[in-house]
């Protein structure tokens, strides 16, 4: 198995999404609320994972930019969930090593006093490994 | 009428009037919530991948704490909410799930997601009911014209969280009309405020809040209410002329009478 062959498994894996149930219709993309910060957007990825360009995917900061708010998932006719399958991207990435996009000694100088901890919890979670 | 409630660490700390208000508006209603003894943090984010295990635990020690206890699991924070409503849904509907975190767990009775897990607003309309809150209403917030923000949690995926309608949502402004006040509509009530980008990225979070905030005052909004902490710190912190915010919660405990109680 190719390299991509194989990372394009493990992301279907992580995923649990079928990109071949995508009918290109960009409603994901359109319902999107990060599309502005996105230089791949969410029916890309779905394009892009089916045709094993991953390692553009890998290497775009649009990994970074989902929020999850899972608006691609609600409104998506073909049930692809686009935004899972931008997590197997991302995990496929910071699972290797040092790949961690938000390192635990950046975090001090980011606190202020009103910042919940929510929002440490869930970066962490969404950005590192 | 008696729940587990789980609380979350946010609302042990930053959030803890969301948690305080709401204890006291229970109390007035008739609503016990124990605390579950022991609970640990459930992440803020729902692990998405299917073969993670370990970021579901805590999850589930939750959920079956409060099947032990032969209760509902009440939640109040919108992320805790959906966390806990996605991995309970895991564990009915997925196998491979609930073999890995009965082996690992090894609980005297394995869990299968037989919980309810219901939101602090959902109990307010299911099992008090907006009729009768409104009745128990002695401070009713007459005039005051409240922007309902749902944001993403609550309500998507809606076929696991099934909280209300995800595109034409009601219980919010439900529940504003049960507290005496008036609800905005606004196109941006379920729009994301950028969520977990606060801390890394808050320019992407202001865009995201400035567009929220304008939204609900250009439609006459003098207050934005909510359930979510992260929601709650993005429209205060990073929405330029932002409208007051509150706790959803807060607003309740005003309009029974007993925002100033001991909570
Ligand atoms: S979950 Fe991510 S990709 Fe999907 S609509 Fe929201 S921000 Fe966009
Ligand atoms: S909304 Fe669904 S079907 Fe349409 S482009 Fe996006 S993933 Fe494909």
């Amino acid at each position: 198995m190719s390299d991509t062959k194989r990372l394009k498994e493990q992301i279907l894996a992580i995923s649990g999404v079928n990109p071949r149930k995508c009918m290109k219709c960009g409603k994901c993309s359109g319902a999107c609320p990060a599309y502005d910060e996105m230089e791949y957007h969410p029916h890309q990825f779905v394009a892009m994972v089916e045709d094993g360009r991953i390692d553009q995917l890998l290497a775009s900061d649009s990994l970074w930019m989902c929020l999850s708010c899972f608006a691609c998932v609600e409104r998506c006719p073909r049930q692809v969930e686009p935004a899972h399958l931008i997590e197997g991207v991302r995990l496929a990435l910071i699972r290797q090593q040092n790949q961690n996009h938000l390192h635990a000694e950046d975090i001090p100088p980011k606190l202020n006093d009103a910042l919940p901890q929510q929002a440490i919890v869930s970066a962490y979670r969404k950005y590192s490994k | 009428m008696t729940y587990s409630y789980y609380p979350g660490c946010t609302l042990k700390n930053k959030a803890r009037e969301l948690d305080d208000y709401a204890r006291r508006a229970a109390a007035k209603l008739g609503v016990t919530m124990e605390e579950l003894p022991e609970w640990q943090c459930c992440g803020g984010v729902y692990p998405i991948a299917k073969d993670e295990i370990a970021t579901k635990l805590s999850s589930v020690r939750a959920l079956m704490a409060a099947r032990d206890a032969g209760q509902d699991l009440l939640t109040l924070c919108s992320a805790c909410h959906h966390v806990l409503k996605r991995v309970n849904h895991d564990l009915q509907t997925d196998e491979a799930v609930q073999t890995k975190v009965n082996n690992y767990l090894a609980p005297e009775q394995p869990y299968t997601g037989e919980t309810k897990v219901i939101h602090y607003l959902e109990m307010l309309r299911d099992v008090v009911g907006f009729e009768n809150l409104k009745k128990q209403v002695v401070n009713p917030l007459k005039g005051m014209k409240i922007a309902p923000y749902y944001g993403c949690l609550l309500l998507r995926p809606s076929a696991v969280l099934a909280m209300d309608d995800p595109e034409n949502p009601a219980i919010m402004e439900d529940f504003i009309k049960a507290i005496g006040a008036t609800p905005v509509a606004y196109p941006y009530r379920n729009e994301c405020c950028g969520g977990y980008v606060a801390m890394e990225a808050p320019e992407y979070a202001c865009k995201r809040c400035n567009a929220i905030n304008a939204s609900a005052a250009s439609f006459g909004a003098e207050a934005i209410i909510t359930a979510c902490p992260l929601c709650m710190y993005n429209l205060r912190q990073n929405a330029a002329d932002p409208l007051p915010v509150y706790y959803f919660t807060q607003l309740l405990a005003r309009a029974l009478g007993v925002e100033e109680d001991e909570a």
